[in-house]
């Protein structure tokens, strides 16, 4: 593989002789009759057939399709789907910068940091998140008063509004995980890489900023990518501190209007919409990320389908494409 | 004149490995020392105590005439902060026997990184020292690639090329071609002996025996954490006084 890229002195006339006596004669290329999949043509009819079954089912079923299309438009819902948006998208920028924080605190030598970090992920991964939104939400009653000296001083239920509540339960716990996966990625990257840093008379932190994190990041691009997806969906729990996201928008019309099971499907539309849509962010992302760790990065799906145009076009007759 | 390196008495231990068994040897500026020795003899371990990679336990280790990674006040030492750890490496350039290039920055980024970073240079000189230099380990053709683009002989010349740009007073070259194909090697050790007859001071890990016969103007031999034979290459390489190292020197020629 090397070779390729060397400048080997006096190497291509040594091996030409042989080279150009062997393509003279043209290879016969291979036609042969490919392996029949008989199992996928019986699988495939029945899933189809399991599916087409399904879909009989949900058309029989006593469901008003009117109002899942109505609805699925509807202010109040957009309303809340961008406000699930907003508060996932809030929490995950904040969990992640706290994650990292934590995670470098965790893998520090000063002995404080690193217990301060662990007793923090111990907390939060140990409790469940519910759990942590019912408390933040509940603070009211064992300080009814937010009192930090000199700097700021208010009631707590006018601080922990619905969203304050939403967002710390969310942001401090994923930070706890990400914390977790943040320090994984860090420790994946080669000593090497730390002592070559240092080496070149770089400091502690300048080697964490520039060398280590950078390629800590394409491993812990793909799992964060699952955090989000999670986070998406985990913000549904907040409807238990009423803050007002897709879930509790769409129930509140499914308990006025009587259309409960068909709002819980608008929500699960868009829930799906989302959470497709950052999908496909995530493959870019990580496909940035992957710079310089594969000789060629991969075609993303646009330009796979301009490739198959290409080829399509100029194909040659009866040829094996890979 | 101040030796370059200077050891006295330098011992080193992984918890119960004792690694080096006190070490004295003085390195002059613009020397070219080779180190040999059988794997596992503590040849590494030293290098990298040089730059501070390692903590010494005993003896003193002095770069220029400076303690390395301690500051002495009457019969006390202490030791130095990151940042000032990280200051006395800037003056001794490393190059490693996997490469270490960061694999996520062009040939081009590697060489600009420290100087950008550490000596807070502009990119545009940064840059027109990074070209030069690629240019002199003959890879200004490969500015824009990848270390993963590049063979392992590439690689370890831009790696050189790396650590020239902190424009360094010592180079240390630990194993640098051992991880190499046979015939990439050749590249390799050419520009290091550029360097070497420019005059820049080398302490150089190699089981080359041609290169530390041909451009070393010192070389040491060690065994089991002590130097066992030193002098000039020539005299060392064909006519060794010790027993060791005439066993090593004779399954390594």
């Amino acid at each position: 593989m090397t070779d390729k890229f060397d400048k080997v002195p006096g190497g291509p006339s040594v091996a030409e002789a042989p080279v150009s006596k062997a393509t003279t004669v043209a290879p016969e290329t291979i036609r042969a009759i490919p392996v029949r999949h008989v199992g996928r043509w019986i699988s495939g009819v029945v899933v189809l057939a399991l599916l087409a079954a399904l879909v009989y089912a949900f058309s029989q079923g006593n469901i008003q399709w009117q109002a899942v299309q109505d609805k699925l438009f509807d202010d109040t819902v957009l309303a809340g789907a961008g406000r699930t948006l907003m508060i996932s998208v809030l929490a995950m920028a904040l969990g992640v910068v706290l994650g990292v924080v934590l995670a470098v605190m965790r893998l520090s030598r000063n002995p404080v940091t690193s217990w301060v970090a662990w007793l923090y992920i111990w907390f939060f991964r140990g409790t469940p998140v519910y759990v942590q939104l019912l408390l933040w939400f509940n603070l009211a009653l064992i300080f009814p008063v937010l009192n930090i000296p000199f700097v700021y001083k208010d009631e707590m239920t006018d601080v922990m509004t619905p969203f304050m509540c939403a967002l710390l339960g969310l942001a401090l716990n994923e930070a706890a995980y990400m914390a977790e996966i943040v320090r994984a990625g860090i420790q994946s990257v080669d000593e090497g890489q730390t002592e070559a840093s240092h080496a070149l008379g770089m400091t502690q932190a300048k080697t964490m900023r520039r060398v280590v994190l950078p390629q800590a990041l394409r491993v812990i691009i793909p799992p964060t990518g699952n955090e989000f997806i999670n986070m998406l969906k985990t913000s549904s729990l907040v409807y238990a501190v009423t803050y007002n996201e897709l879930l509790r928008s769409t129930s509140q019309i499914g308990s006025t209007s009587y259309a409960v099971m068909e709002m819980l499907f608008v929500a699960s539309i868009w829930y799906i919409v989302m959470t497709s849509v950052f999908s496909v962010g995530q493959y870019y992302l990580e496909r940035r990320y992957a710079r310089g760790t594969l000789r060629s990065l991969p075609l993303t799906p646009w330009q796979r389908v301009k490739v198959n145009f290409a080829s399509f076009s100029n194909r040659p007759s009866g040829g094996v494409s890979a | 004149m101040t030796a370059m390196v200077k050891a006295e008495g330098v011992h080193k231990s992984f918890g119960p490995a004792h690694i080096l068994k006190g070490i004295d040897l003085e390195v002059a500026p613009r020397e070219v020392f080779c180190l040999i020795g059988p794997s596992g003899s503590g040849k590494s371990t030293f290098l990298r105590c040089i730059n501070h990679l390692e903590q010494i336990n005993a003896g003193r280790l002095y770069v220029d005439g400076e303690l390395v990674g301690y500051r002495q006040k009457g019969d006390k030492l202490y030791e130095l902060k990151d940042t000032e750890v990280a200051l006395q490496r800037r003056d001794i350039g490393m190059v490693f026997q996997r490469f270490n290039l960061f694999p996520h920055m062009t040939a081009l980024e590697n060489v600009m990184e420290a100087p950008i970073q550490v000596k807070r240079e502009t990119r545009a000189v940064a840059r027109a020292r990074a070209e030069r230099l690629l240019d002199r380990v003959g890879l200004s053709d490969k500015a824009k690639n990848y270390p993963s683009q590049l063979s392992g002989g590439q690689q370890q010349r831009v790696a050189i090329a790396r650590a020239l740009a902190m424009e360094p007073k010592l180079m240390l070259f630990d194993e640098p071609t051992s991880a190499l194909d046979p015939e990439l090697v050749g590249d390799v050790l050419d520009v290091m002996r550029g360097l070497a007859e420019e005059g820049m001071t080398m302490i150089v890990v190699t089981h080359e025996m041609g290169f530390a016969r041909e451009v070393g103007d010192a070389l040491v031999f060690m065994d089991d954490g002590v130097v066992v034979e030193s002098g000039h290459p020539r005299d060392v390489l064909t006519n060794p006084q010790h027993d060791r190292t005439k066993s090593f020197l004779s399954k390594v020629l």
